[in-house]
């Protein structure tokens, strides 16, 4: 039992992050936080801007990584997430964020066509839900 | 008869000429190795998205009203066309090609009596469709792929179009692009983006579709109707990255084979060019001779 694993994949369009046997992933779902274990009831789930955790074994969390939003796939042996921009989380900076939070509402506040406004609003979001995860 | 110093300069303009298209060979080969390792590298995403797309569609398959992105507007009068090409040219017919496929689907469209919008991605799309149907293109992107295509990039245009879908300004899409074959075939392909029509996948990804959706039942969180509100622009900007890795990867086969050609045919001119110097030069000896000979006898 203690020894089953599950496949965890975590993809970006441009390449293959992370592909490799877990004990436990946590991923921030669009209703909530789900955890996956081995034999997880198949799911397809929205996933929020947030951090997934990854448990090497039981009780030891051995990768954060902070994802902005995508989708979740979750059979009996394989965890799937489709991530559009994954960092791990000891790689981002604090003050860099920040700043680039505050170039990202500049942006937007001479945005002259919907969709650099677009862009800069979606960017925004990310750079927020970044600085949140760093607090927690 | 060209004179000798006109036959040297000839071979030595052709030397430099080839001295380029064998350089620019060598550069589009290395370019195409990347291009085909980062398509490579997109793989996984677009094959796991086919996936999850394919059972929500299954289980989607009965609900009448189906999001706009996969049922269509209902009517079908407006047509986007989205052109991608390079945005330079020196790479054979490849870009020649791509416009008479779009040209010949704007000219079935206006035949039937719809209206056509034309997007192009790439300069010399632009520049060769512009001699027909200027009226017709609304916008050009440029250096999509400077330095680097990236899914941002791509991610950016998908945004644009659904925008404009979202503000109705047409009905269907469909992109043109050449797929990769190998480095000396690539084949202009239409691919239908809005309403969303299931990609011809290649045989592996089929078969590995079949085995994953015939069995497991999917939880959906939320309902099925949000994740697809959500996966459907996702998945067409992923189509758009998608294709537009395939035409790099396509262009710079296309620019390597045209390259290797060049090299070989300049080549060849050289050598031609050389036997006609030598005779010249020979004729020229043989001329000079007779005359001394001759003049000598003469006295």
């Amino acid at each position: 039992m203690a020894a089953e694993t599950v496949e965890f994949e975590l993809v970006s369009p441009e390449q293959l992050l992370l592909s490799e046997p877990v004990a436990m992933v946590i991923v921030p779902g669009e209703e909530g936080d789900f955890g996956v274990l081995p034999r997880h009831a198949p799911l397809i789930s929205n996933v929020r801007p947030g951090v997934i955790s990854v448990y090497s074994q039981r009780n030891e969390v051995s990768q954060k990584i902070f994802v902005a939003g995508g989708f979740a796939e979750v059979t009996g042996e394989r965890c799937t997430v489709l991530a559009e921009t994954a960092l791990p989380l000891a790689e981002i900076d604090r003050q860099d964020t920040e700043q680039r939070l505050r170039n990202s509402r500049e942006d937007l506040a001479d945005a002259k066509d919907d969709v650099t406004r677009a862009t800069a609003e979606r960017q925004i979001g990310t750079f927020e839900a970044m600085l949140r995860a760093l607090q927690s | 008869m060209p004179s000798l110093k006109d036959l040297r300069i000839r071979i030595s303009s052709v030397k430099s000429t080839q001295k380029i298209t064998s350089a620019m060979k060598m550069v589009a080969a290395a370019k195409l190795r990347r291009a085909q390792e980062q398509a490579e590298a997109g793989r996984p995403y677009a094959e796991r998205m086919g996936r999850m797309l394919g059972s929500l569609a299954v289980s989607m398959a009965d609900a009448k009203n189906g999001p706009r992105l996969l049922a269509g507007t209902g009517s079908q009068a407006v047509h986007l066309v989205v052109v991608a090409t390079a945005d330079r040219g020196l790479c054979g017919g490849f870009n020649t090609n791509i416009v008479r496929e779009s040209r010949r689907l704007v000219e079935e469209l206006l035949r039937d009596g719809k209206t056509v919008k034309i997007l192009c991605v790439g300069r010399k799309g632009r520049d060769q469709l512009k001699r027909y149907h200027a009226n017709l293109i609304i916008d050009t992107i440029e250096d999509i792929g400077k330095p680097r295509l990236t899914f941002e990039a791509a991610d950016n245009l998908g945004r644009r179009v659904m925008a404009m879908f979202d503000a109705g300004e047409f009905d269907v899409c469909t992109l043109i692009y050449a797929r990769f074959k190998s480095a000396i075939s690539q084949i202009v392909t239409r691919q239908q983006l809005i309403p969303f029509a299931a990609v011809e996948l290649e045989e592996d990804e089929i078969a590995a579709e079949a085995t994953t959706t015939v069995g497991s039942v999917y939880d959906y969180e939320p309902e099925e109707e949000r994740i697809l509100q959500e996966l459907l622009p996702r998945n067409l900007s992923v189509q758009i990255y998608r294709a537009l890795l395939e035409n790099n990867a396509s262009e710079q086969g296309a620019r390597m084979t045209a390259m290797d050609n060049a090299t070989r045919n300049a080549g060849e001119m050289i050598k031609k060019l050389t036997l006609v110097y030598n005779r010249t030069r020979q004729a020229a000896i043989t001329k000079e001779l007779i005359e001394i000979v001759s003049a000598k006898e003469a006295m």
